[in-house]
Protein backbone atom coordinates (compact mmCIF):
# COMPACT_ATOMS: atom_id res chain seq x y z
CA UNK A 1 0.00 0.00 0.00
CA UNK A 2 1.57 3.61 -0.79
CA UNK A 3 0.18 6.55 1.30
CA UNK A 4 -0.09 9.72 -0.09
CA UNK A 5 -0.51 12.98 1.05
CA UNK A 6 -1.19 15.82 -1.69
CA UNK A 7 -1.13 19.43 -0.60
CA UNK A 8 -3.56 20.37 -2.90
CA UNK A 9 -7.05 19.12 -4.73
CA UNK A 10 -5.60 18.67 -8.04
CA UNK A 11 -2.74 16.51 -7.18
CA UNK A 12 -5.30 14.57 -5.10
CA UNK A 13 -7.74 14.15 -8.03
CA UNK A 14 -4.58 13.14 -10.15
CA UNK A 15 -3.49 10.49 -7.92
CA UNK A 16 -6.86 9.08 -7.88
CA UNK A 17 -7.54 9.79 -11.29
CA UNK A 18 -4.16 7.76 -12.53
CA UNK A 19 -4.29 4.61 -10.05
CA UNK A 20 -4.58 1.29 -11.23
CA UNK A 21 -7.25 0.25 -8.92
CA UNK A 22 -8.17 -0.29 -5.42
CA UNK A 23 -7.06 3.63 -4.53
CA UNK A 24 -9.00 5.23 -1.71
CA UNK A 25 -9.81 8.86 0.13
CA UNK A 26 -8.69 8.89 3.64
CA UNK A 27 -10.38 12.01 5.33
CA UNK A 28 -11.66 10.40 8.87
CA UNK A 29 -10.71 6.85 8.61
CA UNK A 30 -13.08 5.62 11.06
CA UNK A 31 -14.69 3.52 7.95
CA UNK A 32 -11.65 2.96 5.79
CA UNK A 33 -9.31 1.99 8.28
CA UNK A 34 -11.78 -0.62 9.50
CA UNK A 35 -12.05 -2.11 6.37
CA UNK A 36 -8.22 -2.14 5.98
CA UNK A 37 -8.75 -4.75 8.51
CA UNK A 38 -11.00 -7.45 7.11
CA UNK A 39 -10.03 -9.89 4.92
CA UNK A 40 -10.31 -10.09 1.47
CA UNK A 41 -10.09 -5.91 1.12
CA UNK A 42 -7.07 -4.62 -0.41
CA UNK A 43 -6.12 -0.79 -0.58
CA UNK A 44 -3.30 -0.06 -3.31
CA UNK A 45 -3.25 3.50 -2.20
CA UNK A 46 -4.61 6.04 -0.06
CA UNK A 47 -4.94 9.59 -0.72
CA UNK A 48 -4.53 11.55 2.61
CA UNK A 49 -6.58 14.72 2.06
CA UNK A 50 -6.24 16.29 5.17
CA UNK A 51 -3.19 18.82 4.38
CA UNK A 52 -5.24 20.21 1.95
CA UNK A 53 -6.22 24.10 2.37
CA UNK A 54 -9.35 24.16 3.96
CA UNK A 55 -10.60 20.58 4.20
CA UNK A 56 -10.46 21.27 7.94
CA UNK A 57 -12.63 24.34 7.89
CA UNK A 58 -16.38 25.29 8.04
CA UNK A 59 -17.22 28.15 6.09
CA UNK A 60 -19.85 30.79 6.87
CA UNK A 61 -20.78 33.03 4.37
CA UNK A 62 -23.07 35.23 3.94
CA UNK A 63 -25.59 32.51 2.35
CA UNK A 64 -23.98 29.57 3.13
CA UNK A 65 -22.07 27.15 5.46
CA UNK A 66 -19.08 25.00 3.33
CA UNK A 67 -18.06 21.61 5.38
CA UNK A 68 -14.78 20.66 4.62
CA UNK A 69 -14.36 17.01 3.83
CA UNK A 70 -11.56 16.88 6.44
CA UNK A 71 -14.04 18.10 9.29
CA UNK A 72 -14.41 15.70 12.27
CA UNK A 73 -18.13 15.54 12.73
CA UNK A 74 -17.54 16.48 16.82
CA UNK A 75 -16.55 20.03 15.04
CA UNK A 76 -20.21 20.63 14.06
CA UNK A 77 -21.62 20.13 17.50
CA UNK A 78 -18.86 23.24 18.69
CA UNK A 79 -19.77 25.83 16.05
CA UNK A 80 -22.56 27.51 17.36
CA UNK A 81 -23.93 29.43 13.99
CA UNK A 82 -24.29 25.82 12.11
CA UNK A 83 -25.95 24.39 14.96
CA UNK A 84 -28.25 27.61 15.36
CA UNK A 85 -28.98 27.11 11.67
CA UNK A 86 -29.19 23.58 10.55
CA UNK A 87 -29.73 21.68 14.38
CA UNK A 88 -31.14 18.75 12.79
CA UNK A 89 -28.00 18.22 10.08
CA UNK A 90 -25.52 18.56 13.23
CA UNK A 91 -27.76 16.23 15.46
CA UNK A 92 -27.42 13.29 13.00
CA UNK A 93 -23.77 13.80 12.59
CA UNK A 94 -23.38 13.58 16.31
CA UNK A 95 -25.41 10.46 16.53
CA UNK A 96 -21.94 8.78 14.49
CA UNK A 97 -20.46 6.62 16.74
CA UNK A 98 -18.47 6.97 20.13
CA UNK A 99 -16.45 10.13 21.20
CA UNK A 100 -13.70 8.72 20.01
CA UNK A 101 -15.04 7.97 16.42
CA UNK A 102 -16.66 11.98 16.38
CA UNK A 103 -13.38 13.33 16.95
CA UNK A 104 -12.55 12.36 13.54
CA UNK A 105 -14.98 10.90 11.51
CA UNK A 106 -16.75 13.15 9.06
CA UNK A 107 -20.60 13.43 7.01
CA UNK A 108 -18.44 13.64 3.80
CA UNK A 109 -17.19 9.88 4.70
CA UNK A 110 -20.63 9.40 5.90
CA UNK A 111 -21.74 10.31 2.32
CA UNK A 112 -18.95 8.44 0.21
CA UNK A 113 -19.19 5.18 2.15
CA UNK A 114 -22.93 5.10 1.24
CA UNK A 115 -23.81 2.73 3.92
CA UNK A 116 -28.11 3.34 3.66
CA UNK A 117 -28.27 3.45 7.06
CA UNK A 118 -25.92 6.51 7.29
CA UNK A 119 -26.98 9.06 9.72
CA UNK A 120 -25.86 12.28 7.91
CA UNK A 121 -27.69 11.68 4.87
CA UNK A 122 -31.23 11.81 5.48
CA UNK A 123 -30.43 15.33 7.50
CA UNK A 124 -28.31 16.63 4.77
CA UNK A 125 -30.88 15.60 1.62
CA UNK A 126 -33.61 17.09 4.20
CA UNK A 127 -31.89 20.35 4.07
CA UNK A 128 -31.12 20.37 0.44
CA UNK A 129 -27.39 20.44 0.58
CA UNK A 130 -25.07 20.02 -2.32
CA UNK A 131 -21.99 18.47 -2.18
CA UNK A 132 -19.06 20.06 -3.99
CA UNK A 133 -16.98 17.78 -6.06
CA UNK A 134 -13.15 18.20 -7.78
CA UNK A 135 -12.26 16.33 -10.18
CA UNK A 136 -9.66 16.50 -13.26
CA UNK A 137 -11.64 18.53 -15.14
CA UNK A 138 -12.61 21.37 -12.29
CA UNK A 139 -15.11 21.30 -9.88
CA UNK A 140 -18.79 20.56 -9.92
CA UNK A 141 -21.93 20.44 -7.71
CA UNK A 142 -24.14 18.12 -7.19
CA UNK A 143 -27.45 17.16 -4.94
CA UNK A 144 -26.13 14.92 -1.81
CA UNK A 145 -29.29 12.85 -3.00
CA UNK A 146 -27.61 12.14 -6.49
CA UNK A 147 -24.27 10.98 -4.77
CA UNK A 148 -25.07 7.52 -3.20
CA UNK A 149 -26.37 5.34 -5.76
CA UNK A 150 -26.50 1.54 -3.52
CA UNK A 151 -24.73 0.14 -0.61
CA UNK A 152 -21.61 1.20 -1.00
CA UNK A 153 -21.26 3.12 -4.27
CA UNK A 154 -21.73 6.58 -5.53
CA UNK A 155 -22.06 8.42 -9.07
CA UNK A 156 -18.31 9.73 -8.21
CA UNK A 157 -16.09 9.04 -11.85
CA UNK A 158 -12.85 7.92 -10.95
CA UNK A 159 -10.24 10.53 -9.62
CA UNK A 160 -13.24 12.76 -8.37
CA UNK A 161 -13.01 13.86 -4.44
CA UNK A 162 -16.11 15.43 -2.39
CA UNK A 163 -14.29 18.31 -1.13
CA UNK A 164 -16.81 19.88 0.93
CA UNK A 165 -20.50 20.11 1.62
CA UNK A 166 -22.31 23.07 0.71
CA UNK A 167 -25.26 24.09 3.07
CA UNK A 168 -27.66 26.99 1.90
CA UNK A 169 -28.38 29.57 4.95
CA UNK A 170 -32.04 28.16 6.07
CA UNK A 171 -34.81 30.35 5.11
CA UNK A 172 -37.32 32.57 7.34
CA UNK A 173 -39.85 30.80 9.60
CA UNK A 174 -37.80 27.08 8.87
CA UNK A 175 -36.43 24.40 11.12
CA UNK A 176 -34.89 21.01 10.23
CA UNK A 177 -34.96 17.63 12.52
CA UNK A 178 -33.58 13.85 12.52
CA UNK A 179 -34.38 11.17 14.65
CA UNK A 180 -33.42 7.51 14.39
CA UNK A 181 -34.72 4.09 15.67
CA UNK A 182 -31.87 2.05 17.01
CA UNK A 183 -32.75 -0.80 19.92
CA UNK A 184 -30.19 1.09 22.18
CA UNK A 185 -29.63 4.78 23.28
CA UNK A 186 -26.25 5.37 21.75
CA UNK A 187 -23.79 3.78 19.46
CA UNK A 188 -25.48 1.56 16.84
CA UNK A 189 -26.15 1.55 13.22
CA UNK A 190 -29.80 3.29 12.03
CA UNK A 191 -32.67 0.68 12.21
CA UNK A 192 -34.33 3.38 10.51
CA UNK A 193 -33.93 7.35 10.16
CA UNK A 194 -35.58 10.29 9.30
CA UNK A 195 -34.80 13.81 8.26
CA UNK A 196 -37.39 16.68 7.92
CA UNK A 197 -36.95 20.46 6.85
CA UNK A 198 -40.02 22.33 6.83
CA UNK A 199 -40.69 25.96 5.78
CA UNK A 200 -43.61 27.73 7.17
CA UNK A 201 -45.56 30.41 5.05
CA UNK A 202 -46.49 33.46 6.76
CA UNK A 203 -49.87 32.33 8.52
CA UNK A 204 -47.59 29.37 10.23
CA UNK A 205 -48.55 26.75 7.85
CA UNK A 206 -45.91 24.36 6.05
CA UNK A 207 -45.11 25.85 2.64
CA UNK A 208 -42.79 23.33 1.71
CA UNK A 209 -41.35 20.30 3.03
CA UNK A 210 -38.75 17.91 2.21
CA UNK A 211 -38.48 14.57 3.95
CA UNK A 212 -35.50 12.18 3.98
CA UNK A 213 -35.53 8.51 5.29
CA UNK A 214 -32.58 6.42 5.35
CA UNK A 215 -32.65 2.38 6.28
CA UNK A 216 -35.21 1.76 4.13
CA UNK A 217 -34.03 1.26 1.38
CA UNK A 218 -30.78 0.99 -0.81
CA UNK A 219 -29.92 3.93 -1.17
CA UNK A 220 -31.54 7.72 1.19
CA UNK A 221 -35.19 7.75 -0.03
CA UNK A 222 -36.56 11.41 -0.46
CA UNK A 223 -40.43 11.03 0.22
CA UNK A 224 -41.64 13.61 -2.10
CA UNK A 225 -45.32 12.35 -1.30
CA UNK A 226 -44.91 12.52 2.36
CA UNK A 227 -43.62 16.06 2.21
CA UNK A 228 -46.40 16.77 0.15
CA UNK A 229 -49.11 15.51 2.72
CA UNK A 230 -47.30 18.52 4.98
CA UNK A 231 -48.41 21.65 2.65
CA UNK A 232 -50.92 23.70 3.52
CA UNK A 233 -51.16 21.98 7.52
CA UNK A 234 -50.17 22.88 10.89
CA UNK A 235 -49.21 19.61 11.77
CA UNK A 236 -53.29 18.46 11.84
CA UNK A 237 -53.25 14.68 12.79
CA UNK A 238 -54.79 13.44 9.59
CA UNK A 239 -52.38 15.71 7.54
CA UNK A 240 -49.74 13.40 9.98
CA UNK A 241 -51.24 10.22 9.58
CA UNK A 242 -51.30 10.74 5.54
CA UNK A 243 -47.35 11.56 5.62
CA UNK A 244 -46.85 8.99 7.73
CA UNK A 245 -48.30 6.06 5.47
CA UNK A 246 -46.56 7.56 3.15
CA UNK A 247 -43.30 7.35 4.84
CA UNK A 248 -44.02 4.02 5.00
CA UNK A 249 -44.92 3.36 1.59
CA UNK A 250 -42.22 4.92 0.31
CA UNK A 251 -39.82 2.72 2.44
CA UNK A 252 -38.84 -0.44 1.05
CA UNK A 253 -36.40 -1.79 3.54
CA UNK A 254 -34.79 -5.48 3.99
CA UNK A 255 -35.51 -7.89 6.51
CA UNK A 256 -32.11 -8.26 8.93
CA UNK A 257 -31.40 -8.96 12.04
CA UNK A 258 -32.13 -5.14 13.24
CA UNK A 259 -35.48 -4.87 11.87
CA UNK A 260 -37.66 -6.91 9.91
CA UNK A 261 -39.52 -4.61 6.68
CA UNK A 262 -42.61 -4.75 8.52
CA UNK A 263 -41.09 -2.94 11.61
CA UNK A 264 -39.18 -0.39 9.44
CA UNK A 265 -42.06 0.54 7.25
CA UNK A 266 -44.25 1.49 10.70
CA UNK A 267 -40.99 3.17 12.21
CA UNK A 268 -40.48 5.34 9.72
CA UNK A 269 -43.62 6.54 10.36
CA UNK A 270 -43.82 7.34 13.43
CA UNK A 271 -40.50 8.57 13.62
CA UNK A 272 -41.40 11.37 10.37
CA UNK A 273 -44.35 12.70 13.01
CA UNK A 274 -41.95 12.96 15.95
CA UNK A 275 -39.15 14.61 13.70
CA UNK A 276 -42.17 16.77 11.91
CA UNK A 277 -42.73 17.82 15.55
CA UNK A 278 -39.68 18.97 16.30
CA UNK A 279 -39.01 20.81 13.09
CA UNK A 280 -42.26 22.69 13.08
CA UNK A 281 -41.32 23.69 16.64
CA UNK A 282 -38.04 24.68 15.28
CA UNK A 283 -39.85 26.91 12.41
CA UNK A 284 -41.59 29.01 15.17
CA UNK A 285 -44.81 27.06 14.35
CA UNK A 286 -47.57 26.44 17.01
CA UNK B 1 7.63 -1.25 0.12
CA UNK B 2 9.63 1.55 1.36
CA UNK B 3 8.93 2.93 4.77
CA UNK B 4 7.95 6.38 5.52
CA UNK B 5 9.44 8.72 8.06
CA UNK B 6 7.33 10.72 10.22
CA UNK B 7 7.72 13.85 12.56
CA UNK B 8 5.77 14.36 15.64
CA UNK B 9 5.31 15.40 19.46
CA UNK B 10 4.22 12.65 21.91
CA UNK B 11 3.81 13.63 25.16
CA UNK B 12 5.56 16.78 24.46
CA UNK B 13 8.83 15.28 23.14
CA UNK B 14 9.66 15.73 19.44
CA UNK B 15 9.54 12.20 18.14
CA UNK B 16 11.21 10.46 14.64
CA UNK B 17 10.00 6.94 13.45
CA UNK B 18 9.66 5.05 10.26
CA UNK B 19 6.46 2.78 9.54
CA UNK B 20 4.92 0.92 6.64
CA UNK B 21 1.99 3.05 5.07
CA UNK B 22 -0.47 0.73 6.36
CA UNK B 23 0.35 0.67 10.29
CA UNK B 24 -1.83 2.20 12.34
CA UNK B 25 -0.77 4.97 15.08
CA UNK B 26 -1.52 2.11 17.54
CA UNK B 27 1.32 -0.33 16.09
CA UNK B 28 3.78 2.72 15.64
CA UNK B 29 3.08 3.67 19.39
CA UNK B 30 3.20 -0.16 20.59
CA UNK B 31 5.41 -1.93 17.84
CA UNK B 32 8.16 0.75 17.53
CA UNK B 33 7.92 3.54 20.14
CA UNK B 34 7.73 0.83 23.10
CA UNK B 35 4.85 2.54 24.50
CA UNK B 36 2.62 0.09 25.41
CA UNK B 37 -0.22 1.92 27.70
CA UNK B 38 -3.06 1.82 24.94
CA UNK B 39 -3.92 -1.72 24.05
CA UNK B 40 -5.87 -2.83 20.88
CA UNK B 41 -9.22 -5.10 22.15
CA UNK B 42 -10.97 -4.37 19.08
CA UNK B 43 -8.53 -2.93 16.03
CA UNK B 44 -12.30 -1.57 14.93
CA UNK B 45 -12.65 1.24 16.88
CA UNK B 46 -15.13 -0.28 18.99
CA UNK B 47 -13.82 -0.81 22.54
CA UNK B 48 -11.58 2.38 23.55
CA UNK B 49 -8.86 0.88 24.56
CA UNK B 50 -5.87 2.03 22.22
CA UNK B 51 -8.15 6.05 22.56
CA UNK B 52 -4.91 8.33 22.10
CA UNK B 53 -5.52 12.26 21.99
CA UNK B 54 -4.57 13.73 18.53
CA UNK B 55 -4.53 17.66 18.63
CA UNK B 56 -6.39 17.59 21.19
CA UNK B 57 -9.27 14.83 20.20
CA UNK B 58 -9.21 11.95 21.72
CA UNK B 59 -9.28 9.30 19.24
CA UNK B 60 -9.32 5.18 18.64
CA UNK B 61 -5.15 4.77 17.80
CA UNK B 62 -6.16 1.73 15.98
CA UNK B 63 -8.27 3.73 13.41
CA UNK B 64 -5.56 6.47 12.79
CA UNK B 65 -2.69 5.68 10.43
CA UNK B 66 1.04 6.27 11.88
CA UNK B 67 1.79 8.10 8.61
CA UNK B 68 -1.35 10.64 9.85
CA UNK B 69 0.91 11.76 12.94
CA UNK B 70 3.06 13.92 11.19
CA UNK B 71 3.13 16.98 12.63
CA UNK B 72 0.96 16.29 15.19
CA UNK B 73 0.53 16.97 18.54
CA UNK B 74 -0.34 13.17 20.40
CA UNK B 75 -1.23 12.94 24.16
CA UNK B 76 -0.66 8.89 25.28
CA UNK B 77 -1.58 7.42 28.51
CA UNK B 78 2.29 7.75 29.32
CA UNK B 79 2.22 11.41 29.84
CA UNK B 80 -0.63 11.06 32.08
CA UNK B 81 1.30 11.47 35.35
CA UNK B 82 3.64 13.98 36.10
CA UNK B 83 6.91 12.05 36.97
CA UNK B 84 5.92 9.95 40.10
CA UNK B 85 2.96 11.92 41.01
CA UNK B 86 -0.12 10.54 39.77
CA UNK B 87 -2.71 12.52 37.73
CA UNK B 88 -5.71 13.23 39.84
CA UNK B 89 -7.94 10.53 37.34
CA UNK B 90 -5.37 8.05 37.97
CA UNK B 91 -5.04 8.39 41.90
CA UNK B 92 -9.21 8.26 41.93
CA UNK B 93 -9.28 5.38 39.70
CA UNK B 94 -7.18 3.71 42.41
CA UNK B 95 -9.23 5.19 45.24
CA UNK B 96 -12.17 4.34 44.17
CA UNK B 97 -11.29 0.55 42.71
CA UNK B 98 -12.10 1.64 39.39
CA UNK B 99 -10.30 -1.07 37.52
CA UNK B 100 -10.04 -4.49 38.03
CA UNK B 101 -8.26 -6.28 35.44
CA UNK B 102 -6.83 -3.25 33.87
CA UNK B 103 -6.58 -3.74 30.01
CA UNK B 104 -9.30 -0.88 29.51
CA UNK B 105 -7.77 1.70 32.24
CA UNK B 106 -5.59 3.46 29.87
CA UNK B 107 -8.41 4.14 27.31
CA UNK B 108 -10.80 5.13 29.86
CA UNK B 109 -7.87 7.53 31.64
CA UNK B 110 -7.38 9.18 28.68
CA UNK B 111 -10.82 8.98 27.31
CA UNK B 112 -11.70 11.05 30.73
CA UNK B 113 -8.90 13.43 30.88
CA UNK B 114 -10.08 14.55 27.14
CA UNK B 115 -13.72 15.57 28.94
CA UNK B 116 -12.29 16.98 32.20
CA UNK B 117 -10.31 19.25 29.50
CA UNK B 118 -13.17 20.48 27.67
CA UNK B 119 -15.50 19.76 30.45
CA UNK B 120 -14.47 20.29 34.13
CA UNK B 121 -17.63 19.89 35.57
CA UNK B 122 -19.58 17.30 33.87
CA UNK B 123 -22.91 15.73 34.57
CA UNK B 124 -22.98 12.03 35.37
CA UNK B 125 -24.93 11.46 32.04
CA UNK B 126 -22.31 13.32 30.21
CA UNK B 127 -19.50 11.18 31.85
CA UNK B 128 -21.23 8.45 30.92
CA UNK B 129 -21.95 9.17 27.07
CA UNK B 130 -18.13 11.10 26.55
CA UNK B 131 -17.14 7.59 28.09
CA UNK B 132 -19.78 5.46 25.50
CA UNK B 133 -17.04 4.05 23.07
CA UNK B 134 -14.99 2.99 25.89
CA UNK B 135 -16.16 -0.79 27.08
CA UNK B 136 -14.99 -2.24 30.14
CA UNK B 137 -16.31 -5.76 31.31
CA UNK B 138 -15.31 -5.94 34.70
CA UNK B 139 -16.30 -2.88 37.02
CA UNK B 140 -19.61 -2.29 35.35
CA UNK B 141 -18.78 1.61 34.84
CA UNK B 142 -20.23 2.57 38.29
CA UNK B 143 -16.81 2.87 40.26
CA UNK B 144 -15.29 4.61 37.09
CA UNK B 145 -18.15 6.85 36.56
CA UNK B 146 -17.65 7.85 40.13
CA UNK B 147 -14.20 7.96 39.98
CA UNK B 148 -14.09 10.51 37.33
CA UNK B 149 -16.43 12.85 39.09
CA UNK B 150 -14.14 12.65 42.29
CA UNK B 151 -11.39 13.70 40.33
CA UNK B 152 -13.09 16.43 38.05
CA UNK B 153 -14.26 17.44 42.04
CA UNK B 154 -10.76 17.88 43.33
CA UNK B 155 -9.44 19.29 39.91
CA UNK B 156 -11.80 22.03 40.07
CA UNK B 157 -10.35 22.29 43.95
CA UNK B 158 -13.79 22.40 45.56
CA UNK B 159 -12.77 19.74 47.95
CA UNK B 160 -9.19 19.26 49.43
Amino acid sequence: MRYERPETIVQATHLLAEADSNAFVLAGGTDLLVKMQSDGFEADLVVDIKSIAGMGDVVEADDTFVIGAGVPCAALGENDALVAAWPGVVEAANLIGSTQIQGRCTVVGNLCNASPAADSVPALVAAGAKAKIAGLGGTRMADVLDIPTGPGKTSLKKGEIVEAIVLDKPLARSGDAYLRFIPRTEMDIAVVGVGINLVLDEGGAVQSARIALGAVGPTVILAEDAAQALVGSKLEETALDVMAAACSAASHPIDDKRGTVEFRKQIAGVLARRAARIAFDRAGGN
Amino acid sequence: MSSIAVSTTINGDDVEFLCRADETLLDVLRNRLGLLGAKEGCGTGDCGACSTIVDGRVVCSCLVLGAEAEGRTIETIEGMANGSELHPLQAKFIEHAALQCGICTPGFLIAAKALLDVNPEPTEEEIRYWLAGNLCRCTGYDKIVRAVQDAALEMRGERA
